[in-house]
């Protein structure tokens, strides 16, 4: 009840159409020339110190890229990108990785400090309970900026730091693991993400662990021209938890910038992984000029028996959003997750949804998407649920709603249904509806104003989804869906 | 309280009209009933004063305390004390009744430039309120009017009213699809906020919920005008003869 009032002051705190995140941080940047090629590739790996097999992996990745085409199949529209024109790699310059916060630019944590992202442990200690604490991993453009809670959480055993850390910490980990859920052929942007990947983070729980605090990873694109390429894995071992947000906004700029991550989620005996999302990339205008083009590989394997991996999503951001964070269901007894709330805005083009490969026996999943669309934007739910031969008893139930606003506006649903066992149980819901002039009229009648009430109507079509997140993120989440539906009714 | 001149209106976007010229007034402490028969714009009449945008006002005002308000946006005239009572409440899935109830009042108040109900004092009023009409708690829990019944919806308009404590409601059919039992529990929330400060114009096909609402003035409509104005009397009158003698009046 007062997350309903507080999106509601925040509605009427803004008077017009705003992206909140869209200021340009000045800082000195390290970047090798435009363009992708084999010396790239050598330059970001070198970059990075890192080991022979890592750049081999690149190379490998590089090579096969050349040969492959973009996806066209999704619902998106969008002029052909040039990959030559884009710089792969912008670092904040400084000598060697800083050793604390004192080291980092002061302009970088005056950005995340505008964004709301706590990096001074000091800080966050300060009058907060421990349960509610956040550890996060700061990644600016390429690299990682900071880590916090790191020397706590190593007290429990997790480790969490940045990808280019764990290269040198870890490397053994990471080469156990990486590529092992999302193949490095596995799609055009998952193919060009490994060759170029440049930071992201890495998570590993150990045996019996509960992650003692909550992790977030917070990406920014700042520099211009520049394209983002995070790479984050996650490996929990048998019977642990974890739970793992990200968020990411960027400046509004005139040209597209490129968002092509990769994560990859691994849950062993009885483990958990939740991980929730708040997209809220730039968006473009209200014309379509500008924004993110958000083209995303997610994908969870849950390999142990009885483990399970939630997908919870925010996506309000991005012109173009390509995404489809899903969950391979190989060990007997394993769950998987997706819940979404996806809305489009202005000229905003969103494909999204997730896939459910059922392995195992008696594997279970669901899926709740939620898809609002406002403005002129398009918005396509794309899911797939299939069940192996050996899958017995794998059952899934689907709910896909959709709330139009506006007559401008299209939603779709396409979901693909595959079973090769008899024994599965398959239910699919959907609906489409639009907040009619009568429920709003309804509304204002008792007082509340159009934004009001349009919020008030929202909120109640996407609580299946909120309710997922973490607390303090399911507030924040409600705020930023009604400011992206600012000006769409009146 | 109420004062409507010479009003005329159309649904808008089409030529067709339905208030030709209306005329009536309703005085502060006034139970004022319409009645008409299927057609005659009663409903039309209730939307138009709370200020739906389906129609088209071409020509006349709507005055509340002296003030016009076809002007002023629904939920401006909504903090002004109008309070309309729909013949088909809408259905708001996922919003609790609850938070709904405290949304609505919390707005009129803020609009009114008053001070936002504390938690304790909201829950005290609801509770109390829900209590005398007989509405079970689990209900305020639910989606705003999601799988009520006809009844158990009308009990919830009447449950809005008391809490938004309007000067002026209306009720447009607030009796069709209820039973007697309901009927009598929704006359008992009007007939409770009978008193010289608060007025209402009760919208009814049949005279059966004004056994129950005894009005001070019955107002007969046909083709989008009043056509006959008289006292409790009329509204049995009209049950015994029906609306034939008023079809061809306009």
């Amino acid at each position: 009840m007062p997350a309903v009032q507080e999106t509601i002051d925040q509605v009427k705190a803004i008077d017009v159409s705003e992206y909140k995140y869209g200021f340009i941080t000045d800082v000195e940047m390290e970047k090798p020339a435009k363009g992708l090629t084999e010396d790239t590739v050598r330059y970001i790996s070198a970059r990075k110190n890192e080991p022979a097999w890592m750049l081999e992996w690149r190379l490998d990745a590089f090579r096969r890229w050349k040969t492959m085409t973009e996806p066209s199949w999704a619902r998106v529209h969008y002029p052909e990108i040039d990959f030559q024109d884009i710089y792969y790699y912008a670092a904040p310059k400084m000598n060697g990785a800083p050793k604390s916060l004192d080291e980092v630019d002061p302009a970088i944590l005056d950005a995340y400090k505008k964004l709301g992202i706590p990096l001074r442990e000091q800080e966050i200690l300060a009058g907060v309970e421990p349960q509610n604490r956040v550890a996060v991993d700061a990644v600016f453009d390429s690299v990682s900026v900071v880590t916090t809670f790191r020397a706590e959480l190593a007290k429990a055993g997790v480790i969490f730091c940045s990808i280019s850390d764990a290269l040198q910490e870890h490397p053994e980990l990471v080469r156990k693991y990486i590529g092992t859920v999302v193949p490095v052929t596995d799609n055009y942007y998952a193919t060009l993400n490994s060759a170029v990947f440049t930071d992201g983070s890495f998570v590993y729980i150990p045996k019996g662990v509960r992650c003692p605090m909550e992790l977030s990873t917070y990406f920014r694109i700042n520099e211009k021209n520049t394209g983002q390429f995070e790479r984050t894995l996650i490996i929990a071992e048998e019977g642990s938890y974890v739970s793992y947000l990200e968020g990411c906004t960027a400046p509004q700029r005139d040209e597209n910038q490129l968002h092509a991550a990769v994560v990859e989620l691994i849950t062993m005996d009885d483990a958990e992984i939740k991980y929730s999302t708040v997209q809220n990339w730039y968006p473009g205008d209200a014309n379509g000029k500008g924004g993110i083009y958000n083209f995303v590989t997610k994908r969870g394997d849950c390999r142990g028996k009885n483990s399970k991996i939630s997908w919870t999503q925010v996506e309000t951001g991005s012109a173009i959003t390509w995404k489809y964070p899903s969950c391979i269901l190989r060990g007997d007894g394993s769950r998987g997750e997706f819940y979404s709330i996806a809305v489009s805005n202005g000229m905003q083009q969103v494909d999204s949804g997730t896939k459910m490969i059922h392995l195992g026996k008696n594997t279970t999943s669901r899926i709740i998407s939620k898809g609002i669309s406002a403005g002129r934007s398009q918005n396509t739910y794309r899911g797939l649920v299939s069940a192996h031969r050996k899958a017995t008893n794998a059952r899934n139930f689907t709910n896909c709603d959709s709330l139009l606003i506006g007559n401008q506006c299209g939603a779709h649903t396409v979901p693909y249904i595959e079973s090769k066992t008899s024994t599965a149980t398959f239910e699919h819901e959907a609906t489409t509806s639009k907040i009619s002039e009568d429920q709003l009229f309804y509304c204002m009648q008792r007082g509340l104003s159009a934004e009001d009430a349009t919020a008030l109507i929202v909120n109640g079509f996407v609580k299946d989804v909120l309710q997922q997140l973490p607390m303090e993120f399911a507030v924040e989440a409600q705020k930023l869906i009604s400011i992206s539906l600012e000006g769409s009714v009146g | 309280m109420l004062e409507i001149r010479n009003l005329h209106v159309k649904i808008a976007d089409e030529d067709k009209v339905i208030l030709n010229g209306l005329n009536l007034k309703v005085a502060k402490g006034e139970v004022a009933a319409i009645m008409g028969p299927n057609g005659s714009g009663k409903s039309t009449l209730s939307y138009v004063i709370a200020g739906k945008p389906d129609y088209e006002v071409t020509d006349g005002e709507v005055l509340l305390d002296g003030v016009n308000i076809l002007e002023m946006a629904p939920d401006e005239r909504a903090a002004a004390g109008l309070f309309l009572a729909f013949q088909y409440p809408m259905e708001i899935p996922g919003v609790a009744t609850m938070t709904f109830l405290k949304a609505a009042m919390n707005a009129q108040r803020k609009q009114r430039g008053e001070a936002e109900l504390t938690t304790p004092d909201f829950i005290k009023r609801v509770n109390k309120a829900a209590d005398l009409l007989g509405i079970p708690k689990d209900m305020l829990r639910r989606p705003l009017n999601v799988g009520f019944s006809g009844g158990e919806k009308k009990r919830m308009e009447i449950l809005q009213m008391t809490l938004l404590e309007p000067k002026m409601s209306i009720m447009d059919e607030t009796d069709s699809g209820l039973d007697i039992d309901a009927l009598k529990i929704v006359a008992e929330g009007v007939n409770a906020r009978r008193d010289p400060e608060h007025a209402f114009l009760v919208i009814t096909h049949y005279q059966r919920l004004l056994d129950y609402i005894k009005p001070d003035t019955v107002h007969v409509m046909s083709r989008g005008q009043i056509v006959k104005t008289g006292g409790a009397e009329l509204a049995l009158e009209l049950e015994a003869n029906g609306y034939r003698d008023y079809q061809s009046a306009a």
